[in-house]
């Protein structure tokens, strides 16, 4: 554990050396680099709508502008933040160390969807500047086809490649967990952020084609006249919103369960205590996945789908809060009599679970059919996403950020810092989000500049609150850069005391090659009844044979 | 070797742990061969998935627009060849079968073999392409391709000539009545626009072209991946190499079996049904 020794940080420092790196780690490096960029863009345009809707006329931008505004926000967060987030970033850097691996089992492949990423992001990027896109998130025909104005076409193949990215990080983490693994690393000693990285790689191989092929669809018909989409022409909108959301909802649960994974690490790590049914919050990660593939319809309760379908969507619905609420239970069960840490990533893992339970609650009020034609298209949506996504989605990450970031550059964040950040970011975003509970309660719609005078008095608590929100992202930005150069220097291996392969066998920061060797699993994860036996051992090596096979 | 260089070896990442590690094949990740190659099967067989749902989301589509407007679809559908279809189809069937030749070739290590049946399978995927291209040409000679100068008269000429269609009067504007000619006598089954009947038309060729155009993509592909694929196994049959990794040529075959079969269901859904 001499400092002297080279990690795979400083191992080798050219430009080349990281642009070309084959290094999962590195690779992870790479896509937290990015998708760090774009966070803070899509955090801009937040940013401009929450102060246009400041005052209930539209005076700082006009509708147009608007509209473009929170398409931005929509397109940049979704498509090049939170999908590629904890699965490339963490999924990256800490699964294959996790399972005792030497690296993913396509490296190659690996680099290859940073490339996709990076190049579709930059397109989006390009076609943002070039006029930006009034869609929407969605690109709901005839809004893209039609009726389109801006570059359409451009972003949507920025998504299209994006797309692809996130398909082969999929691929290559279903064969990793398959056939990675070190011996004694049986399926039910995985941690569970690889099963919630499991399920999630499921869904981005199953869901993702279906939305590439569709947004495909859209650029021909943009090209052709061809009416696929286009009643004037023969076609039907409608298809396009069932083709489009049986990705987009499961895409909604390849931001969450990575989050979820991170969250059961935290837990049990600040809690010094094994998961509570572990086996059931396992299988409850597959089970939303699989699940998350029957409900797209609740996107679609207004549309005039067949009622039938309505009351099959709703149903199916209900049935997926079933596994959410098991792990919800679980983690609660890990904390009781537990001996709780309140370190910065467990103040974030508590805020999700606040967050989490009162997105989920209200997702039910959208599943029923009769509440949800009162609420649909209302704040009351945006605020519940947002509990899902941001409450959940960027909690999970940032508490993931601040678990690994010793393991990843070898310095500790400042504590203090820290936890007044999770406290701004908890209480920001509430006051954000919140109070758009209640306006779409009263019938506040989304997506226009300027509303009643009556509902000023809630606009302006939740454009307050995000100001709160914007510093408790700033601040970690602004210390964790800081934490890079003059942080405190952290050498052992285990700076939590957390169990694990990445804690126990790992040199902080990690070798180039993770382990020596091939490690050897001798117990199940998160063994804290057992403190004096590791998870895991490294072999001695075996002697050569002279004139063996290899000689 | 000397003991000196065994030395070397030994104090390598996983030069130690006693398994062979096949001539420089072994990827730095894996432990074993077996390992590595289970994992590459995996890999491409989750991909294949990942092709299936790309493919069946249009699929889907044409179907759901087939149901809705099967007359419209049925007498454009007319306007295709079926004998270069089926051409086409006995070639694909063909290049399947030397891929498959040239895969157990591959894990004989008889690279000129290999190298022979991969340039047959690239022989035939070129005359593929080239049927795809006078496929391709007829349909813009008669205004079929969905652009700027779509038309469907040589669809309206060709159903009146079959007595699939009828150009009526009402009201002092034409309508197309789509039916069948039984006995000599003409039944209506539905009344379209002219407009309408050129809209769905155009459907039909959108989809024809961007189904096909996809799997001519795919084609062309496996193409280039095939070349160089004929290229290494010459390589190797001219350094006369004992061992060579037979997996590029098996997962190739298993993407060259998916293309295959996407033309499979594609021929009878665009080219036969409704005949």
């Amino acid at each position: 554990m001499a400092t002297d020794k080279p990690n795979y940080l400083n191992w080798k420092t050219t430009v080349a050396s990281w642009l070309l790196t084959y290094d999962h780690k590195r690779i992870g490096i790479l896509y937290l680099v990015v998708i760090s960029i774009f966070f803070a863009l899509g955090g801009l345009a937040a940013a401009m709508i929450r102060m246009e809707l400041a005052t209930p006329k539209g005076d700082l931008l006009t509708s147009d502008v608007y509209n473009k505004m929170f398409t931005a926000h929509g397109v940049i967060m979704i498509f090049l933040f939170l999908i590629p987030s904890i699965p490339a970033v963490f999924g990256n850097f800490a699964l294959p160390l996790m399972i005792g691996a030497r690296d993913v089992a396509f490296p190659r492949l690996n680099l290859l969807s940073w490339y996709f990423f990076t190049g579709g992001a930059l397109l989006v990027l390009i076609a943002l500047f070039r006029g930006g896109i009034d869609t929407g998130w969605t690109f709901y025909t005839p809004y893209s086809s039609s009726f389109a104005k801006g570059e359409v076409s451009l972003a949507i193949v920025g998504v299209f490649l994006a797309g692809f990215a996130s398909i082969f990080t999929g691929i290559n983490f279903l064969v990793t967990i398959h056939k990675m693994r070190a011996p004694g690393m049986t399926w039910f000693r995985l941690p569970l952020f690889v099963w919630a990285m499991y399920a999630t790689s499921l869904i981005q191989v199953l869901g993702t084609p279906v939305v590439a092929i569709t947004l495909l669809l859209v650029a021909v018909e943009r090209s052709f006249k061809i009416g696929i989409f286009d009643p004037n022409l023969g076609g039907d909108p409608i298809l396009y919103q069932h083709l489009f959301w049986f990705y987009s909802h499961p895409a909604v649960y390849i931001m969450i369960l990575p989050a979820m994974g991170v969250i059961s690490e935290v837990i049990s790590a600040f809690s010094k205590r094994r998961v509570f049914g572990y086996h059931f919050v396992a299988f409850s990660s597959l089970a939303i996945a699989i699940i998350g593939f029957l409900v797209w319809g609740h996107h679609m309760f207004s549309t005039g789908q067949s009622m039938y379908a309505g009351i099959v969507f709703s149903f199916l619905t209900w049935i997926v809060a079933i596994p959410s609420a098991i792990k919800t239970f679980n983690w609660m069960a890990t904390i009781w009599k537990g001996r709780v840490h309140w370190d910065t990533p467990m103040l974030y893992a508590l805020g999700f679970m606040g967050l989490f339970v009162i997105g989920g609650l209200t997702g039910l009020h959208l599943a029923a059919m009769a509440t949800n034609v009162h609420l649909t298209d209302t704040y009351f949506i945006v605020a519940h996403f947002h509990y899902v996504m941001v409450g959940g989605g960027i909690m999970g990450y940032l508490a993931a950020l601040h678990f690994w970031w010793p393991k990843m550059t070898g310095r500790m964040y400042p504590e203090g810092w820290g936890k007044l950040a999770a406290m701004l970011v908890f209480v920001g975003f509430n006051l954000t989000f919140f109070p758009q509970f209640i306006l779409g309660y009263m019938g506040m719609p989304r997506r226009y500049h300027s509303y009643p005078e009556e509902w000023a008095v809630l606009n302006v608590l939740s454009t307050a609150g995000s100001s709160v929100l914007g510093l408790g992202y700033l601040l970690p930005l602004i210390y964790l850069t800081w934490s890079l150069k003059y942080g405190k220097v952290v050498t052992e291996r285990n700076p939590w005391g957390a169990r694990g392969l990445e804690w126990e066998l790992v040199d902080t920061p990690p070798d180039p090659h993770n382990f020596e060797r091939t490690p050897i699993v001798t117990r199940p994860a998160y063994d804290y009844n057992h403190p004096e036996e590791p998870t895991a051992f490294i072999p001695k090596p075996r002697p050569v044979v002279v004139g063996g096979k290899d000689g | 070797m000397s003991v000196k260089e065994l030395e070397k070896t030994a104090t390598l990442e996983h030069a130690s742990d006693g398994h062979f590690h096949g001539d420089g094949i072994l990827g730095e990740q894996f432990e074993t061969l077996e390992q590595q190659n289970t994992s590459y099967l995996i890999g491409m067989w989750a991909f294949i998935v990942q092709e299936v749902l790309f493919f069946g989301a249009i699929f889907t589509a044409y179907a759901i627009y087939r149901f809705k407007y099967v007359l419209e679809f049925t007498l454009a559908h007319h306007e295709l060849s079926v004998p270069i279809g089926t051409l086409n189809t006995f070639v694909l069937l063909f290049s399947s079968y030397t891929m498959a030749r040239a895969v157990r070739a591959a894990m004989q290590n008889r690279h000129k073999k290999q190298a022979f049946y991969l340039f047959l399978t690239f022989l035939f995927a070129g005359v593929f392409m080239v049927n795809k291209y006078f496929e391709y040409g007829a349909k813009f000679e008669h205004h079929l391709f969905p652009g700027g100068d779509y038309d469907a008269h040589a669809v309206v000429e060709h159903a009146e000539k079959k007595g699939e269609l009828r150009i009526v009067e009402e009201n002092g504007k034409e309508l197309y009545e789509l039916g069948k000619t039984r006995n000599g006598e003409f039944t209506a089954f539905k009344q379209v626009t002219p407009e309408e009947f050129e809209q769905r038309t155009r459907l039909f060729f959108g989809f024809y072209f961007v189904m096909t155009g996809l799997h001519g993509l795919h084609v062309l592909v496996g193409m280039i991946i095939i070349a160089i694929l004929i290229g290494r196994a010459w390589i190797d049959h001219l350094k006369n190499k004992p061992i060579a990794d037979y997996m590029p040529v098996e997962m190739t075959g298993l993407y060259w079996h998916l293309v295959d079969i996407v033309w499979i269901f594609l021929f009878p859904l665009l080219y036969l049904i409704g005949r």
